[in-house]
């Protein structure tokens, strides 16, 4: 690391999305030439450029050290942290040599690099609550939890605020309404609070919205994004199955009714029975499901693309009516796995964020004692 | 080289043409396929929602039954939401022996272990880096000239980077590119290569999951693409099958044919569409035909 911090300043290209809405002018490029030692920000490299060339250049930031959440923007298209991106990093994934610094997406921008956190990401945490509902009767003192309980928040704790996750949310791209990563994962926060309340009333609230749990599509772009390792996207995976599983609740958005679908189906073929997918997923977990209102309307929107298919021969009759399955043998082998790990009194979760793998965990080696050992070589008297 | 194969179960089901065209594909590679028909879905991340250990156990189950394959070098999928799964579940296995080992014991009763560091491979991760681009290249009867290809990676093969082993030295998030060069096709950028196709909400948000299929196929479209090529059989479901409803879903005509991996690497090393089972997709692969006719019909 030494060697890094001692290479003297170089130049660095960067090229900034400039806009200012109120100019009325469309947005443009701005390139610029600083010089900074390689392991310097791209912060850094910004307000060069600022102080240097051009002093209207709008870029928000404060702590400088990746807590505040303050500098959230695109570098070469990717969210980071601007305080916390290396320049000599930056300029390795740029695809021209120039590093491209943008503001972030799914929110308006403000000026330049500078966007409306207040009307899309603050918006979207307040939309769940986020304080706790504290269980009656409040202690005279503080509340006292098993230790464990308070461990499994700490991932959702580590966020920052800093908007990455709702920049790349790419169902947001195409709902904007979604709740989104940061906010659900601040609502795990409190459905996974021992002291909290109203566990129940949250997920219900959370799973019945359209916008709501279910409107995540498992992209993983939030797990990438985020500079803190929260894994929203873990934590609304949490909160489906804290909602389906511990507390029954049934959906409107078909989500509960899908996760069923598919573990049904699978228990019941071993391989997914795709024709019967829909169907369950829209009527229930039952080869009945489709005689139901909601599947039918279902199925019946679809034709088009169900009777395409079947004269592309896309769809094997056979198949499409009775599903395939593994062999019997096998088939029974996979049900005794779901009866005994189902039938747990509680569910085993590992989260390598809490636990660390063994490779973290191993014992740090002794460093040899290479002096000691030398010594007593030579001091023997063999 | 010999692997233990993971077919998946939308690959035998809804879109059978995967299937059949990695069987012709394979030995044009030298590559012996033993199918794993005794494993169970991955559960596409579905099952992991429900219950994680449920997931990590038939996983598991499915590891284990790939290391019994005698001679088999490794473990290799044609579904990219079945390498993201079955990584996620063996992320998990490995990094914990005192976990693996309590997966284990539900196992078995079958006779069956998993032992940690199976290598487990999506065919394009294979055709880069065990046959190699510029083997695939020499094997190459119908270069794909001229032929403008759209890569479709889709979300489950490319991210998060470093459970999939995606680095300097593995930019296996741009294979799609490379193999694309290396069957001589032209490359080309969208927008949306690497978002997600909408397929997982397909049933809780059908508006939002078709706009985001129909905004892909209409970058793609911009972008004058002949096709595009997807190493997942779930991103076609939502990008071929639905694409009439995409169309409407964005307002615009697409017709953008969406080839399956193996269907682009046959269709280079000389098969015919046809035994590729182009016929069977519902935006049908026109421009690809046409282009291959043409390019059989000036050579003879």
């Amino acid at each position: 690391m030494a060697e890094a911090h001692d290479r003297p300043p170089e130049k660095f290209n960067i090229r900034l999305r400039r806009y200012d809405p109120e100019s009325g002018q469309a947005p443009y490029w701005d390139e610029h030439t600083v010089e900074l030692e390689p392991h310097r920000s791209v912060l850094e490299a910004v307000l060069q450029a600022r102080d240097r060339f051009d002093g209207s250049i709008g870029i928000r930031c404060s702590c400088r050290q990746a807590i505040c959440g303050s500098c959230g923007v695109r570098v070469n298209g990717e969210p980071a942290l601007a305080c916390h991106t290396h320049l000599d990093a930056a300029l390795a994934s740029s695809g021209d040599g120039i590093i491209e610094i943008e503001p972030m997406g799914n929110m308006p921008v403000i000026k330049d690099l500078i966007v409306d956190m207040d009307a899309v990401h603050w918006k979207k945490i307040q939309r769940v609550t986020p304080w706790l509902l504290a269980k009656e009767p409040v202690p005279e003192r503080e509340y006292v939890v098993p230790k464990e309980s308070m461990v499994d928040v700490t991932q959702t704790m580590a966020c920052i605020q800093c908007g990455a996750c709702v920049s790349d949310c790419l169902a947001m791209e195409v709902d904007p309404g979604f709740i989104g990563p940061a906010a659900l994962a601040k609502a795990y926060r409190f459905v996974g609070d021992p002291r909290d309340a109203e566990q129940f009333e949250r997920l219900n609230d959370l799973a019945q919205d359209p916008q709501g749990i279910f409107d995540c599509t498992h992209c993983f772009k939030c797990v990438e994004a985020c500079p803190k390792d929260v894994n929203p996207m873990g934590q609304i995976m949490r909160l489906r199955r804290i909602a389906a599983s511990d507390q029954h609740i049934v959906d409107q958005n078909n989500g509960v009714r899908h996760e069923k679908a598919i573990t049904g189906l699978i228990r019941g073929y071993g391989l997914l029975h795709e024709a019967e997918l829909i169907p369950r997923s829209y009527g229930g977990n039952s080869w009945f499901a489709k005689f139901t209102p909601p599947a039918g309307k279902e199925l019946l929107s679809s034709l088009p693309v169900i009777l395409r298919g079947l004269l592309r021969g896309k769809f094997n009759p056979r198949i499409a009516i009775f599903g395939h399955k593994i062999p019997p043998a096998d088939l029974k082998s996979v049900q005794a796995i779901y009866d005994k790990v189902e039938s747990r009194e509680e569910r085993y979760e590992l989260n390598l964020y809490i636990t660390g793998t063994d490779e973290d965990n191993a014992p740090v080696p002794a460093e040899p004692e290479q002096a000691a050992v030398g010594a007593s070589t030579e001091g023997s008297d063999s | 080289m010999k692997v233990a194969y993971w077919p998946g179960c939308v690959s035998r089901g809804f879109t059978p043409e995967l299937h059949g065209s990695m069987a012709k594909v394979a030995p044009l590679l030298d590559i012996e396929l033993v199918e794993l028909d005794r494993a169970c879905c991955t559960g596409a991340g579905v099952i992991a929602e429900h219950n994680q250990e449920l997931a990590d156990t038939l996983n598991a189950r499915t590891f284990a039954l790939a290391q019994q394959v005698d001679g088999a070098a490794m473990m290799m999928n044609i579904c990219s939401t079945c390498q993201g799964a079955q990584s996620e579940c063996q992320e998990r296995l490995d990094a914990n022996a005192e976990y693996r080992s309590h997966v284990n014991q539900t196992l078995a009763s079958e006779g069956l272990s998993y032992e940690s560091g199976l290598t487990n491979k999506n065919f394009l991760w294979l055709l880069v880096e065990e046959i190699g681009l510029e083997a695939l290249n020499a094997r190459v009867k119908r270069p794909l000239t001229n032929l403008r290809v759209g890569p479709f990676y889709g979300c489950y093969i490319v991210r998060p980077r470093k459970r999939l082993g995606i680095d300097a030295e593995h930019p296996r998030d741009d294979y799609l590119h490379q193999v694309i060069e290396a069957l001589g096709g032209t490359v080309v950028d969208y927008a949306g290569m690497r978002k997600c196709c909408g397929f997982p909400i397909i049933t809780m948000n059908k508006e939002a999951s078709l706009k985001q299929a129909g905004r892909h196929l209409g970058d793609a479209a911009n972008a004058e693409a002949d096709c595009l090529v997807t190493p997942c059989p779930l991103c076609h479901l939502n990008l071929d099958l639905q694409q009439p409803l995409a169309e409407k879903a964005v307002g615009r005509e697409l017709k953008m044919p969406v080839l399956h991996l193996p269907q682009l690497v046959g269709l280079a090393l000389g098969l015919d569409p046809k035994e590729l089972g182009m016929g069977r997709h519902v935006v049908r692969p026109t421009s690809v035909i046409d282009w291959s006719s043409s390019v059989v019909a000036a050579a003879a």
